[in-house]
């Protein structure tokens, strides 16, 4: 198969033609058209894993659904990105979650600025159905600005990534298998004692209350991770 | 090394065997070697010294039928014996010259007459830990016609034509593959051996890494050859530390022969390959999770594309195929692509290993053609289910697969009948299950399976599995309702079409080709908290309730 000699592609996109450099992912397309494809572990600035499975999208003639963070345009691809389908997947995915860990918003440092929480009213979803594991989960505070509530961790591993790629220390990894999984700094020390740089940039990209500034109280606790993108931009351009 | 040499190796062998007047082969396998087949050789040997009789002993690899050890064959006779122990030698000894010994011997004709070996040509024939025994029965001639008279693309399209298909479990064509990856541009290619067998009741791997190793490094050089790779990986798990340990000696071996290294058989071709150990994970049996542990990195999956035919191993085209598929190499060179291909059934080419289990006479290793009806399987080759009992399924495919009821036992065992039937081939378990069997439980044993080896990456999966436990445990317990039931179906379709790799996407097969056919045992669970195979406790279910339905049964 010979590749076309121009580097833009023409595809389809939830009806509406649009065009797109060759190498794109399909979420960069329609983010850039202002279509909403509901994401939890991509960010911008970070590498694509693939995880939260809540980007799968639907491309005609494929009965295969696509993470459309990682997948790539192709030539004349018809993508549908909110059909029933997809919905009610995006809504089992969340009721997981839900029922995974302890995700009490009431009691929550994110209550009114969680990505889950707010992931969870836009795409309908208004009870749990699943039985609640309720996992005994330790809260690490052991670090002097910030605390990990592992109750509230959804294994985004943003937190992993951005220390990795960007921070360059490597602090955070994720430790068990399965649905023991669990985010850990170093060898599971204490995250005091652990090699933190203490640079705070997995407290402001984690989208849940996982993470969180201490010398905040209540539900005082924005995060910017907006950040990052600006970041990698002012590297790029030294 | 050139073939006149390796024929000159051959003729040595044969030389040597002939000065024996019998050979008396004792399976090693770890199934004999558990039931003490180790003393049994030890006194075979010291007998046939002491007998003054010229007898050659040798320790094989699997012979098959695993439930008959440890066996023994004395050749030329061809005769086999079954259950034989340590006391047993002594018969043994002084029968060679005359009359076999009656009470030893096994009528398993009808269990080897409906197979046909290829993978496992040499196994009970070979000692697995002597290269020159594989070079005198052709072996590494593959290798030597390919590198001498071939050119990789008449390898890879020799492989196309014989129709082989992946047999991991996929089933994905060879050739195609094998092409994709000689196609692909790079100086740098691997070839990697997925020998992380983990499926349940499935051992056909570890027999052909311990019975015939050098069977496996030889597809894989001339699969090496074919692509234009240098270098190779054997991706072993820890567990099969005689595989590893045979493998360690082949190599070793085979390098001391110059059929690995640089410049092998005088020509430019340079190859060598790493084994590398696996730390127990299932899914390090996924392609992009077994490339990340090879790495030394976390054995998690990666979204394809990129492939790893594209980019794999740091990065590079690599090529992975399953050890099942490495050893019809060989055979498939040396013999042509037509030979293959005309083995089997329409779509699925040559013949499939098995590992036998479960409730069924002759439990072992068989290795049969495409397209045989699965009641030829249990009722001829496997001697049929013991004690009077009912056969009720089929489990193929592991944890990936699904049980197939006992009225369509007429299905022919091809890659695509089975996938209509709910199932897959998977790497090849088969574990038969009779009326004792409880099909609820069943499929809770797979799930559990896929819970505790799921890799916690997507969500799906390592919360999607966690909940169908529950829910399946709720049913087992008596408790389950029917909501519980339609909240399965729905979880199962979730998981099915939104996991990342083929452990989390394949998870629910277990649970819906259940429903599919004994939906009524999930039924009878759930309405009239009744287990009608009497395995599941039902102990959560209310005393009146359970004492009502007992009285009704």
């Amino acid at each position: 198969m010979t590749e076309a000699p121009f580097d833009v592609k023409t595809l389809e996109i939830d009806g509406r033609e649009l065009s797109a450099r060759r190498g794109q992912t399909i979420l960069e397309v329609a983010r850039e058209n202002d279509i909403n494809i509901p994401t939890l572990c991509n960010m911008e600035g970070l590498s694509n894993v693939g995880a939260c499975r809540l980007c799968l999208v639907e491309i005609k003639g494929s009965n295969k659904l696509l993470p459309a963070c990682v997948a790539t345009v192709s030539e004349g691809m018809v993508v549908s990105t909110n059909t029933e389908r997809l919905q009610k997947h995006r809504r089992n995915i969340l009721e997981l979650l839900f029922a995974e860990r302890n995700h009490v918003c009431s009691v929550c440092v994110s209550n009114g600025h969680c990505e889950l929480q707010s992931m969870a009213q836009d795409q309908g979803l208004t009870h749990v159905r699943m039985p609640y594991r309720n996992p005994h989960l330790p809260v690490d505070a052991s670090h002097e600005r910030f605390t990990v509530d592992h109750n509230r961790c959804i294994l985004c591993t943003r937190c992993v990534r951005v220390c990795g790629e960007i921070e360059g220390a490597h602090v955070w990894d994720v430790m068990g298998r399965g649905i023991d999984s669990m985010v850990i700094t170093d060898l599971h020390e204490d995250w005091g004692k652990s090699t933190c740089t203490r640079c705070g940039k997995c407290v402001q990209v984690c989208p849940t209350g996982a993470l969180f500034d201490k010398s905040k109280i209540g539900s005082d606790h924005p995060k910017y991770p907006d950040f990052l993108p600006y970041l990698n931009l002012m590297r790029e351009a030294r | 090394m050139t073939i006149e040499e390796l024929e000159q190796i051959a003729k040595t062998v044969q030389l040597e065997n002939s000065r024996y007047d019998y050979e008396v082969n004792v399976c090693m396998d770890l199934a004999c070697a558990s039931q003490g087949a180790g003393l049994l050789r030890d006194a075979l040997s010291r007998l046939a010294e002491a007998s003054g009789k010229k007898v050659l002993i040798r320790k094989t690899g699997c012979m098959g039928p695993c439930s008959s050890g440890p066996l023994v064959r004395v050749d030329p006779d061809d005769t086999l014996y079954a259950k034989v122990k340590e006391t047993n030698a002594e018969a043994i000894i002084n029968s060679l010259g005359e009359k076999p010994v009656a009470e030893l011997q096994c009528d398993l004709n009808e269990h080897f007459d409906k197979q046909v070996r290829v993978v496992l040509e040499n196994a009970g024939h070979i000692d697995p830990e002597k290269i020159d025994d594989y070079i005198s029965r052709d072996g590494y001639k593959a290798l030597l016609t390919a590198l001498t008279e071939m050119t990789p693309n008449g390898v890879v399209h020799r492989i196309t034509e014989s129709g082989l298909r992946g047999r991991g479990g996929g089933g994905y064509p060879t050739g195609l593959k094998w092409g994709t990856v000689a196609k692909a541009s790079g100086d740098v290619k691997y070839v990697v051996c997925n020998g992380d067998e983990g499926d349940p009741g499935a051992f056909m791997d570890r027999s052909v890494m311990e019975g015939d190793p050098h069977r496996v490094i030889e597809g894989m050089a001339i699969a090496a050859y074919a692509v234009g790779a240098s270098k190779g990986f054997i991706y072993v798990r820890a567990e099969y530390p005689v595989a590893v340990a045979r493998l360690t000696t082949a190599l070793r071996e085979a390098r001391r022969r110059g059929l690995l290294g640089s410049g092998i058989c005088n020509t430019t071709f340079n190859f060598d390959i790493e084994i590398r150990l696996g730390a127990g994970a299932f899914v390090c049996g996924e392609e992009t999770a077994l490339l990340a542990s090879i790495e030394g990195r976390r054995g998690t999956p990666k979204p394809r594309p990129p492939y790893p035919a594209v980019s794999g191993l740091w990065g590079k085209p690599t090529l992975i195929n399953n050890v099942e598929t490495y050893a019809n190499i060989a055979p498939i060179v040396r013999n042509g692509g037509k030979w293959f291909f005309n083995m089997g059934s329409e779509r699925s080419k040559g013949t499939k290993v098995f590992a036998l289990t479960g409730r069924i006479k002759n439990t072992g290793l068989i290795e049969v053609p495409l397209g045989i009806k699965l009641w030829e399987i249990i009722d001829v080759i496997g001697g049929g289910v013991p004690g009077g009992h009912k056969l009720k399924a089929i489990q193929t495919g592991g944890p990936s697969g699904g049980c197939i009821p006992a009225d369509m036992m007429s299905l022919g065992v091809s890659y695509d009948a089975l996938m209509a039937a709910g199932s897959i081939m998977g790497s090849g378990g088969m574990i038969v299950m009779d009326d004792t069997s409880c099909m609820v439980n069943v499929a809770r044993f797979f799930v559990e399976f896929c819970m505790t080896e799921s890799c916690g990456k997507c969500i799906p999966c390592r919360a999607g599995t966690a909940q169908m436990y529950t829910l399946l445990t709720r049913i087992c317990d008596g408790t389950g309702t029917m909501d519980d039931l339609e909240l399965l179906i729905e979880l199962c379709d979730t998981v099915r079409e939104t996991s990342l790799c083929g452990l989390g996407q394949t998870a629910p097969n277990p649970v819906l080709s259940t429903l599919k056919y004994f939906k009524n045992e999930y039924l009878e669970h759930i309405m009239h908290k009744r287990c009608p195979a009497g395995v599941c406790s039902m102990a959560g279910a209310p005393a009146a309730q359970t004492a009502a339905a007992e009285v009704l049964a």
